[in-house]
């Protein structure tokens, strides 16, 4: 089966591990994932809004690549992931976002949200099953490991509909699949501090501090998270105290791949 | 109409929210994770807004402590979305000319090595205009 990816450019340059891995997984998992013709950056963080115009475009370039081949859309980074499944939503119920976007971009055929947008975790459980990645799993990871969501994957829930926004499982049902025992920190969807590390650094180093201390206490030997920023701040802020890895290399490494 | 109602109508436009359905429970505030480096806090936003109070948020620079983590949203039991009558606030400070909270110079120092490049756009798309 072929998809349209989206990488974003953060995967491009300092989180290159998962970028690369979750194309190779995708690859021993019997997909295809082809890059989105020259995408562009999607700016982060979604402008909530409804008169940011320009701050939506680059999202519906990728959207509309997508619907003209007739693939759904696979996103892998949390921040990538939020900002275009919400401009999709837009495109699909905002009246007024839609005509200003279309008349503003003049496509062939006017976009509407058709594109399905899926994060690669739901790639793992909705298209390949997490049964099929359990058979598939040649070196099962054997370790306890705290699954870290953030806010981005699972908010609004009422858009991003991947979970349920309160008590996710998406996360802790994968770590089984591949082998490891899931931990479960009631952090996991706290935002780590996000954006601040840049105007207020004294907000990431209590909210990181925290989310890698739980996640400590209650006996993980690793966290994982599919966002660099959150990545980023838990790193930085957290101390030596865990390995922090992307959801993709633990995946790699359980299907032999790393 | 002053220019003060002007911009709360504005922002109540633009946000799509609605301060009104608010019941003053204070659970936005509670589930907020940056609510103690605020001035005023997220039921704060609606209430001001809500009474025409608008200029004390405009002065205070609560509005660049939001994290834009959507706990608020999700856990209003009135569906107010406190985050998106920040944002607007946010946006009707930085739409003002050489209002930019970030500026270009300072990031040099403020970067390392290992900072993602998702950082620096997010908080350029939040903070400047
Ligand atoms: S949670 Fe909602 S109803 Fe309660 S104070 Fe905040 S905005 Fe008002
Ligand atoms: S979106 Fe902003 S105001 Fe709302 S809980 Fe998060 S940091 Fe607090």
């Amino acid at each position: 089966m072929k998809y349209s990816y989206y990488p974003g450019c953060t995967l491009k340059t300092k989180a290159k591990d998962l970028d690369l891995y979750a194309r190779k997984c995708a690859e021993a998992l019997g997909a295809e994932l082809e890059e989105v013709d020259e995408w562009q950056c999607c700016g982060g963080v979604y402008t909530t809004a409804q008169d940011e115009i320009a701050t939506k475009l680059s999202s519906v370039r990728a959207l509309t690549c997508a619907r003209d081949r007739g693939q759904a859309l696979v996103t892998v980074c949390s921040a990538c992931h939020n900002v275009i499944k919400r401009v999709n939503n837009d495109m699909a119920e905002s009246e007024y976002v839609r005509t200003r976007v279309n008349n503003y971009m003049q496509p062939e055929n006017p976009y509407k949200g058709e594109t399905k947008v899926i994060h690669y975790l739901e790639f793992l459980r909705d298209e390949v099953g997490f049964d099929n990645i359990k058979k598939a799993v040649v070196n099962p990871v054997k370790r306890r490991i705290a699954a870290y969501y953030g806010c981005l994957l699972l908010r609004p829930g009422s858009v991003m509909a991947m979970d349920n926004p309160e008590n996710p499982k998406i996360l802790e049902n994968f770590i089984t699949a591949i082998g490891g025992t899931p931990v479960v920190s009631p952090y996991r969807n706290e935002c780590c501090g996000a954006y601040l590390t840049l105007t207020d650094s004294a907000a990431p180093e209590k909210r990181s501090g925290l989310i890698v201390d739980s996640c400590e206490k209650k006996g993980a030997e690793m966290i994982i998270t599919a966002c660099p920023l959150c990545l980023y701040n838990l790193k930085k802020n957290g101390g030596d105290k865990l390995p922090i890895v992307y959801f993709t290399e633990i995946l790699a490494e359980a299907l032999g791949i790393k | 109409m002053t220019d003060l109602q002007k911009q709360i109508e504005n922002i109540k436009r633009i946000s799509g929210a609605n301060p009104e359905k608010c019941m003053r429970c204070g659970k936005c505030t509670a589930a907020c994770p940056n609510y103690s480096e605020m001035e005023y806090h997220p039921h704060q936003f609606v209430y001001f807004i809500e009474n025409g109070q608008l200029d004390r948020l405009l002065k205070s620079d609560s509005a660049f402590r939001c994290m834009t983590c959507f706990a608020c949203v999700e856990r209003c039991p009135r569906d107010v979305k406190p985050a998106k009558l920040i944002e607007a606030v946010r946006l009707t400070l930085i739409r003002r000319k050489d209002s930019n909270y970030l500026k270009p110079d300072e990031i040099p120092q403020k970067i390392d090595e290992d900072l993602p490049q998702q950082a620096i756009v997010s908080a350029f798309r939040k903070y400047t205009k």
